[in-house]
């Protein structure tokens, strides 16, 4: 191998200083590894509910309607959320500040129509007696095993942690993007590429949220229907 | 060099693309919802709708977030180890199976799913 072969293969000079070896900003990597510190906070608490979930007899009380309806709905929105996001880069790396800030108010629009959503659902559930540390009374009557345990009361806690923080990391990011839309023009396109890296997270957060909380609880056989 | 600085600044990927991945999450997320009303076993169940999370998350790393257009060097900082790290925090699991023993004493094996579904 000759030395200019070997110099190609093993750019040093991308190491030493004066150049952008990942080939982004530096603010942009800090979001990335923001993202992966944040991805281990949401994996560490859907295995704490995994773990207990396994570890205890478990309700599974969501009726199709409301539950499901509203988080399938909700689902939807952050999914079109991240479709608008999308394009709003997009128009910001051609120039296009003005469409870009279009694109970016549609985003913030299906967040915020995700949050509202997601605390009528809450509403919902919190008016069926559901609380971090106990269960309603009928839900306890229904799911208890024919051995007499109980399901586990942790329900609550493990649902409204989970979709709390997630909650609220939407809600940040509304508001993120709503200073980014006010600031577009004077923004550098990466700037404006950051600010998706986080709704684009805040979405994908949820398509692991969405199954393990809400799939996995469905009350199939309808058990509860009748009280 | 203009040309290549500019390709640099570019936002690779067509709207086109990215609405075919939109329609793709939306499927998916169907689909689960669908699966969510078939009687199955739990951990048949959990498989699947961890496949297809894993799908849905790497469809919206890779294009989204536009990870496939990065250089390889970024995405093997970064992706590895937190797979590896996740990975980890499953050894809890033998645990809370060993834990739910020595609480309850069950006559009948845990039920792992509503009593309706026939093939348990």
């Amino acid at each position: 191998m000759s030395t200019e072969a070997r110099a190609d293969f093993f750019p040093s000079a991308d190491w030493e200083g004066g150049a952008l070896p990942y080939r982004v900003g530096h603010r942009k990597l800090g979001m990335w590894l923001f993202i992966v510190s944040d991805s281990l906070t949401f994996s560490a608490l859907l295995i704490g509910y995994s773990y207990l979930r396994a570890s205890n007899v478990w309700p599974t009380p969501f009726p199709f309607y409301p539950s499901i309806v509203f988080a399938s709905v909700m689902t939807f929105c952050l999914l079109s959320s991240s479709l608008t996001m999308v394009f709003g880069v997009s128009a910001s790396s051609k120039g296009d500040k003005a469409k870009a800030r279009k694109w970016i108010l549609a985003t913030i629009f299906f967040g915020a129509a995700f949050v509202v959503l997601h605390l009528i659902e809450w509403n919902h559930l919190i008016h069926e007696g559901m609380r971090p540390f106990f269960l309603p009374e009928h839900w306890v009557q229904v799911f208890t095993t024919t051995d007499g345990v109980p399901p586990s009361p942790l329900f609550g806690a493990t649902f409204f942690t989970i979709t709390g923080l997630h909650m609220f990391h939407v809600a940040t990011g509304v508001i993120y993007l709503a200073v980014v839309a006010a600031r577009v023009k004077k923004l550098k396109h990466e700037d404006v590429e950051i600010s998706g890296l986080y709704w684009h997270f805040v979405d994908l957060v949820w398509m692991f949220v969405f199954p393990l909380i809400y799939i996995m609880s469905v009350d199939v056989g309808g058990h509860l229907a009748g009280h | 060099m203009n040309a290549h600085a500019h390709a640099d600044e570019h936002f690779a990927g067509s709207n086109k693309l990215f609405i075919s991945i939109w329609v793709w999450l939306v499927v998916l997320t169907l689909l689960e919802i669908f699966l969510a009303y078939k009687p199955m076993s739990i951990h048949i169940m959990l498989t699947i709708l961890i496949g297809l999370s894993v799908i849905k998350a790497a469809l919206i790393v890779a294009y989204f977030m536009h990870l496939k257009f990065e250089r390889l060097s970024l995405i093997l900082t970064i992706v590895p180890m937190l797979v590896v790290c996740i990975l980890l925090l499953f050894v809890f699991f033998p645990d809370s199976y060993r834990s739910i023993g020595l609480r309850y004493q069950f006559k009948e094996p845990k039920p792992v799913a509503p009593a309706s579904v026939e093939e348990l």
